[in-house]
């Protein structure tokens, strides 16, 4: 009797959890036509971004480093008044080509200085960056929280594509389609802006690039919204991996090695078993 | 083990003598992996992931110790000493967070592909049972290394990967939330979770290790099976395990490895989720928390479970998930067949490639969010992965009706390669 | 048996192994090579080489003061020094030094009022008193150490007490009213 009910008790356990799950599939099966899930706002609504073709693209993709210096420019005049950089250290500008003076005059100047804990006072008092520093954190005061864009296009899919059709995409208003089924979206909430590349539709942060030649590019490029976006966009994909460049370099020496260390392996295998039959 | 043609080491080398007379450890080499371990001649390719797992085992070490030199293990200096430190300012240390992260996933895969060698060939069945049941604890065992290692870095999918994971253990009745808050040494995912998931995902490594060298001693025993599933009858079935499998594994290894450089250097975030480039925040949840893809299969079945029966659903999800896992330390008295490879089982063949299918569904659903779509899917696919091992094998090891066995290794060969 | 044969000696076995040979010399060039950036990961990373060379304001130190700041996180004694402590230091026979040196080879040329030296005595590396104001000279009027009473002169120079070697020079660069370290 125990040595049938021994026998028995896979079919107990693999038939317990099935009728769970029969019962659990009824349900959702029910609920799919009951019930059918309606479609959200930002199902509806939001765009995947834009394709963006940048230099640095691909495996064999370099860095531009006159875009990156732009894209630098257009940081530090548009977005560092609300965003942080806090994981980039001034030193690692030289990446971009900027000289150590250069460099050390870019941290002297920035607006944000280093915090430093006066020991005798007990207060915080403020000093000027060095090359050594940090980019100082922002702390916003407003509405949201505007991200450290560090890391920014690594953070989100299709990253660098996002940020630039984010920032070009606040002119495109929900479709008169879209508004039929979603009446709510034909006024924006109060210190919001709609923008269909946001994921929740309505993003705090106004459109910081809102006409052509609001940064001064020194190499003649002509400063449009459009390629203010860009070059941004692509300095970021280098904040987010300055060591991008080597790695891929290391990358294609490592695999130029290994593909002749496999051919050397396979024709000791193959001498290795000469003659034997497997 | 018996193989009494197996060759002896009788070493020329007079140091090798002096070290051998008086600490054994050559002669354990030699009859381990050298000449002196006779192997079935006709493995094929499906054979070499042991020893990749090997590898990836001695990998993931090596930048693990390198990487832990550098990491700050608090809630408010992990995600800075990976992200800035370690990626930015240690030298080459790009190179070691990568290979690091991404060789926990090339592990897995290779894992995977293992264990399914193992169903299709019955390589569990006697007497290599307890190699099987080894080789459970040690992906038990890697799990829990691989969810604490995913958390040092202190992303969002880190700390909320570790919230509900570690909630799982709330779902137990009396003791749930007691264990939890235990587990996580606090209330929530912070120092005290971190820095003891630190300890113990540099610990277990080594304790994989030892569970690795268990496993291939028992495997030692009887021998390495074979393809056919007929036992090695005499010397003429096998080849010495130096210089044959020497040199067929190390071509498996390089093979393996341009798959992990290409991963490494040329798409290493390919596999891992942006969310965990934004440090982590406890009072803001992602959109969708999913854990990294070798565990998707695993959180389909969990989530598959949407309906309260007696016990309530999350109970019913975790014990599900458990025991999606714990149900392979029955495998080798779930199915009696007396016949090992699938290659003669024309009815289990069926039914494991229906399982590879059926755990590559899982794995996508557990990637998607719960969406009505894919909870019907994963419901459907996890009835049938416990109906595979819980009542289809055991019925096919009944009814089924084996193709006739060769004689012996030699003979399949001799077929298959004309004499 | 025709596979026994078939597991016989090769016919040609130099011309078999040369391809074994060269797949592993080249693997194990191979493993050489990825040692490097391991072994070399453990080196200084970029954040502590960006901290490896400290700038001194000197137009702030009068003759007769010191500073006391930091150089590669160990303290650095910055002292602007009279003429009479010059003079003092020139004085001293040199073979009577337990570490023979002159002012001179201590400082920069033209600049022998700069000293700037580690703040570590030589002995067993406690921080000697004599940088800050106020602070004990010791019976040179260098610097004392108060751990075992090793005592420097103004030139940082050893004379009494257990320490070895002269206070340590690292080296600097002087640059108009500004001292590069290191």
């Amino acid at each position: 009797m125990t040595s049938l009910f021994i026998k028995s008790i896979k079919f107990l356990v693999g038939g317990g959890f099935i009728l769970v799950l029969l019962i659990a599939l009824a349900g959702s099966v029910w609920g799919v036509i009951n019930e059918p899930a309606a479609e959200t706002a930002e199902h509806a609504m939001h765009k995947h971004p834009k394709e963006l073709k940048l230099a640095s693209d691909g495996p064999l993709g370099k860095f531009d480093l006159r875009q990156l210096q732009r894209g630098f420019l257009v940081y530090k005049e548009v977005c560092a008044a609300c965003h942080s950089l806090n994981l980039v250290s001034f030193r690692n500008l030289k990446d971009l080509g900027y000289t150590d003076p250069e460099v050390k005059k870019i941290a002297k100047d920035w607006a944000v200085k280093q915090p430093v804990f006066d020991e005798k006072g007990g207060t915080w008092g403020e000093r000027d960056n060095v090359p050594s520093d940090r980019f100082p954190k922002v702390y916003y005061p407003g509405t949201g929280t505007p991200p450290d864009l560090s890391l920014i296009t690594k953070a989100r899919h299709d990253g660098a594509a996002y940020v630039h059709s984010l920032l070009t995409g606040y002119n495109e208003k929900p479709s008169a389609e879209a508004l039929k089924h979603f009446p709510e979206f034909a006024k924006t909430p109060d210190g919001m802006h709609f923008n269909p590349y946001f994921a929740n539709l309505n993003i705090a942060m106004p459109p910081p690039l809102t006409q052509d030649g609001q940064v001064q590019y020194s190499d003649g490029t002509r400063a449009t919204v459009d390629q203010m976006s860009t070059d941004v966009a692509a300095f970021l994909v280098w904040t987010a991996e300055p060591t991008l460049q080597t790695r891929r370099t290391a990358g294609w020496a490592v695999l130029a090695f290994l593909i002749v260390l496999g051919f050397l392996t396979y024709g000791a295998y193959r001498s290795v078993w000469a003659g034997v039959k497997h | 083990m018996s193989f009494p043609w197996a060759k002896h080491y009788e070493p020329k080398n007079p140091v090798m003598q002096w070290v051998d007379s008086r600490l054994p450890l050559p002669r354990f080499v030699y009859n381990a992996v050298g000449a002196g371990y006779p192997v079935p001649r006709n493995l094929n390719y499906w054979w070499n992931f042991g020893v990749l797992a090997g590898v990836a085992l001695v990998c993931q070490l090596i930048t693990g110790i390198v990487l832990a030199m550098h990491f700050h293990s608090s809630a408010a200096g992990a995600f800075d000493s990976v992200n800035v430190g370690i990626m930015r300012d240690v030298n080459a240390g790009w190179f070691l967070r990568f290979a690091h992260a991404n060789g926990a996933s090339m592990f897995f895969v290779v894992i995977y592909i293992h264990m399914f060698r193992g169903l299709y060939y019955g390589s569990y069945k006697a007497p290599r049972e307890m190699v099987w049941l080894l080789g459970v604890v040690i992906f038990l065992l890697l799990m829990a290394t691989a969810f604490m290692g995913y958390v040092l870095p202190w992303g969002q999918m880190s700390f909320w990967g570790a919230q509900v994971i570690t909630g799982f253990f709330s779902a137990i009745p009396v003791v749930g939330d007691w264990v939890r808050v235990w587990l996580l040494g606090g209330y929530a995912p912070d120092d005290a979770a971190l820095n003891r998931f630190f300890s113990l995902h540099y610990l277990l490594p080594f304790v994989i290790a030892g569970a690795v060298i268990l496993h291939i001693w028992a495997l030692h025993i009887p021998g390495s099976s074979n393809p056919t599933g007929v036992e090695v009858k005499g010397e003429q079935d096998t080849v010495p395990f130096h210089p044959y499998y020497t040199a067929k594994d190390g071509l498996g290894v390089v093979v393996f490895l341009i798959l992990f450089s290409v991963l490494i250097f040329f798409a290493p975030d390919y596999l891992g989720h942006p969310d965990n480039y934004i440090p982590a925040n406890p009072l803001s949840t992602p959109a969708h928390i999913v854990p990294e893809w070798y565990f998707w299969p695993f959180y389909a079945i969990l989530r598959a479970f949407t309906a309260d029966f007696i016990l309530p659903a999350k109970l019913w999800g975790v014990l599900a998930m458990f025991g999606s896992i714990l149900l392979l330390f029955f495998l080798p008295w779930l199915d009696k067949s007396p016949v090992r490879s699938g290659s003669y089982r024309p009815m289990y063949k069926v039914a494991f490639w229906v399982l590879v299918a059926d755990v590559l569904v899982l794995g996508y659903c557990g990637g998607s969010p719960a969406e009505p779509l894919y909870v019907i899917l994963s419901q459907i696919a996890a009835a049938y992965y416990f109906a595979h091992f819980l009542i289809i094998v055991p019925i096919i090891s009944h009814l089924e009706t084996p193709k006739p066995l060769p004689g012996s290794i030699t003979e399949a060969v001799l077929a298959k390669t004309g004499a | 048996m025709a596979i026994k044969a078939d597991l016989a000696g090769p016919e040609n076995p130099r011309r078999r192994d040369y391809l074994q040979y060269a797949a592993v010399s080249v693997a194990a060039v191979g493993a050489g090579v990825v040692v490097f950036p391991l072994v070399n990961s453990m080196n200084p990373s970029a954040d502590v080489l960006a901290q490896s060379s400290t700038e001194v304001d000197l137009s702030k130190i009068e003759p007769g003061q010191a500073i006391k700041t930091s150089f590669r996180k160990q303290p650095l004694f910055v002292r602007n020094l009279t003429p009479k402590e010059i003079a003092e230091a020139d004085a001293v026979p040199v073979s009577a030094l337990r570490d023979p040196q002159t002012l001179e080879q201590r400082t920069a040329k033209g600049h022998t009022n700069w000293l700037i030296t580690l703040g570590v005595c030589t002995h067993l590396g406690c921080v000697p008193l004599g940088a800050g104001e106020g602070e004990n000279r010791g019976p040179f009027g260098g610097y004392f150490c108060p751990c075992h009473g090793s005592a420097y002169d103004t030139a940082g120079r050893i004379r009494q007490g257990p320490a070895p070697k002269n206070l340590e020079v690292p080296k600097y660069n002087i640059n108009g009213a500004i001292a590069v370290v290191g």
